[in-house]
C-alpha cells in the first residue's frame, strides 16, 4: 500500500537521511526510531506530502502521492507536534468542524460519544484554550476515534498524555491495525502495541 | 449517488465548514475585527481636521480618502488571516484535507471579506456624508467598494500566505500587496470622480468587475501554492 522508495531528505544544508526504503501493508505498524534531530518528523511530514523529498518518492497503491493528493489525503490522518486545535472553539466545535472539513459525515451523538471515550466528558463545551496540555492533545486524538483513514501518521502521539491515555491510545492503534489499517509513529516512550507485523526504521543508522 | 457526486457533496460541506469556522473565530475575537473598522473611521475623520473643513475641498478628495483608508484597514486585518492557523497547526491539517485547497481558501477569503471588507462598504455612506458627498456619489462609492474590497481580500490572502512565518511579515505584506492594490484604487476612485463630474463611469465599474473575476480565478491558486511552501 504505502511504499517509500530511495527517499532522501535535506533540511537547510544538512542531509538527514538518504536511500531510505520501506513499505507498509494493511495491519502493519512502523515504529520510527532515532535521536533528536535525526529526521523523524521530517520523514513523517514527507510521507504526508507536507515536505517535498530531495530525492526518491512516496508511493500509495503504486502511485506517487503527489499526483493523487486528494485521494491520498482522504486515506490519511496526520497528528503532528501541533494539535491543530483552535483555542477559541470548544472541544466539540473543534471535532465537528474537523470532521466536516475532512468530509466525514458524523452525527452529534457520535461526536459527543468520541469526546466522552477520549476522557473529555463534561469538558465538551469549554473553549479548548482553558484546557490543559494533555486535554488539548486528547481533543486532537478524538479525531482518530472517528477517522476512517487507512493510514495513521502520528508524530510523538504520546507526549503530554497521562498513563491511562497512553494505554488507551495504544489500544486504539491496535484496533486500527486489526481492522486492516496502517500506522507509523515515533515515540521516545516504551509502548507495547501488538500488530500483524512491526517494522522498525532506525534513522540513526541511515545517517549519510 | 455516484462517487463524483459524493465527493462534490463532501467538498461543499467542507467549504461551508471553513466559512463557518472562520466566522465563528472572528466572532470570538471581536476586538480584532473592530480595531480595523475603527481604524478606517478614524483615518477618514482625520482629513477634515488635517486638510480643511471646507466642503468643496473635502468633496474633491473624498473618494480617494475613503478608498485609501479602506486599503489600509484591509492591510491591518491581513496578518491574522493565516498566522494563527500556522501557529497552532491547523494549517497543516488544512493542507492534508482531501479537497482542492484553492477552493477551500475561497471559503476562508469569503469569511475574511464578510468580517473586514463588507463592514467597510456598510460604513462608507456615513463617512461619505461626513466628507460632503451627495446621495448619488455615495451610492456609486458603495458599488465600487462592493466590487473592490473582495479583490483586496483575495490579493491580500496571497500576500499573507507568502509572508507567513517571516519575521516582520506585517510590514513585508504591505510592501508586497499595496502595489497590487493600485489598479483597484485607481478605478475605484476614478468611477466616483467620473460620477461627481457627470461623466460616464460604467467603464471603471466594468474594469473593477474584471479585476474581481481575475482575482477570483487566479489568487486562490497562488495562495494555495504559497501556503504549501510556508509549511516546508
Amino acid at each position: 500500500m504505502l511504499e517509500i522508495r530511495d527517499l532522501e531528505c535535506v533540511r537547510g544544508d544538512h542531509r538527514l537521511f538518504r536511500g531510505l526504503n520501506f513499505s507498509l501493508q494493511g495491519g502493519e505498524l512502523l515504529y520510527l526510531r532515532g535521536s533528536n534531530g535525526s529526521g523523524k518528523t521530517s520523514l513523517l511530514r514527507t510521507v504526508c506530502g507536507l515536505l517535498e523529498p530531495a530525492a526518491g518518492e512516496v508511493l500509495w497503491k503504486g502511485e506517487n502521492v503527489r499526483s493523487q493528493r486528494d485521494e491520498f489525503n482522504a486515506e490519511l490522518t496526520y497528528l503532528g507536534h501541533l494539535n491543530g486545535v483552535k483555542g477559541e472553539l470548544t472541544a466539540f466545535e473543534n471535532l465537528r468542524l474537523g470532521c466536516a472539513l475532512s468530509g466525514l459525515a458524523v452525527g452529534e451523538d457520535e461526536l459527543y460519544d468520541a469526546l466522552e471515550r477520549i476522557g473529555l466528558g463534561g469538558r465538551e463545551d469549554l473553549p479548548t484554550q482553558v484546557l490543559s496540555q494533555g486535554q488539548k492533545r486528547r481533543v486532537a486524538l478524538a479525531r482518530l476515534l472517528l477517522s476512517r483513514a487507512r493510514l495513521w501518521v502520528l508524530d510523538e502521539p504520546f507526549t503530554a498524555l497521562d498513563v491511562a491515555a497512553v494505554d488507551q491510545l495504544a489500544k486504539l492503534i491496535e484496533a486500527h491495525l486489526q481492522k486492516g489499517g496502517m500506522a507509523m509513529f515515533t515515540t521516545h516512550q516504551a509502548v507495547d502495541i501488538r500488530a500483524g507485523a512491526v517494522h522498525e526504521v532506525n534513522l540513526d543508522a541511515q545517517q549519510a | 449517488m455516484t462517487d463524483g457526486a459524493v465527493r462534490q457533496a463532501g467538498l461543499f460541506a467542507a467549504w461551508r465548514s471553513m466559512l463557518v469556522r472562520d466566522l465563528t473565530l472572528a466572532m470570538r475575537r471581536r476586538a480584532d475585527v473592530l480595531t480595523s473598522l475603527f481604524f478606517f473611521v478614524i483615518v477618514v475623520s482625520l482629513f477634515p481636521l488635517g486638510v480643511s473643513p471646507e466642503m468643496a475641498v473635502l468633496r474633491g478628495i473624498a473618494p480617494g480618502v475613503i478608498w485609501v483608508a479602506a486599503l489600509l484597514a484591509t492591510m491591518l486585518s491581513l496578518g491574522r488571516m493565516f498566522a494563527d492557523d500556522h501557529h497552532d497547526g491547523s494549517l497543516e491539517q488544512m493542507l492534508l484535507l482531501p479537497h482542492p485547497l484553492s477552493l477551500l481558501l475561497l471559503g476562508k477569503v469569503l469569511a475574511h471579506w464578510l468580517v473586514s471588507g463588507l463592514p467597510l462598504v456598510l460604513l462608507s455612506p456615513l463617512l461619505g456624508m461626513q466628507l460632503g458627498l451627495d446621495g448619488d456619489a455615495i451610492g456609486l462609492l458603495m458599488v465600487t467598494l462592493l466590487l473592490g474590497t473582495p479583490v483586496l481580500s483575495l490579493i491580500g490572502a496571497t500576500g499573507a500566505a507568502l509572508t507567513l512565518g517571516v519575521r516582520g511579515g506585517g510590514v513585508l505584506v504591505s510592501l508586497l500587496v499595496l502595489p497590487l492594490y493600485i489598479p483597484v484604487l485607481i478605478f475605484g476612485t476614478g468611477a466616483v470622480d467620473a460620477g461627481l463630474s457627470g461623466m460616464s463611469y460604467e467603464g471603471h465599474l466594468s474594469l473593477l468587475g474584471a479585476f474581481l473575476v481575475l482575482a477570483l480565478v487566479t489568487t486562490p491558486l497562488a495562495t494555495a501554492a504559497a501556503l504549501r511552501i510556508s509549511v516546508e
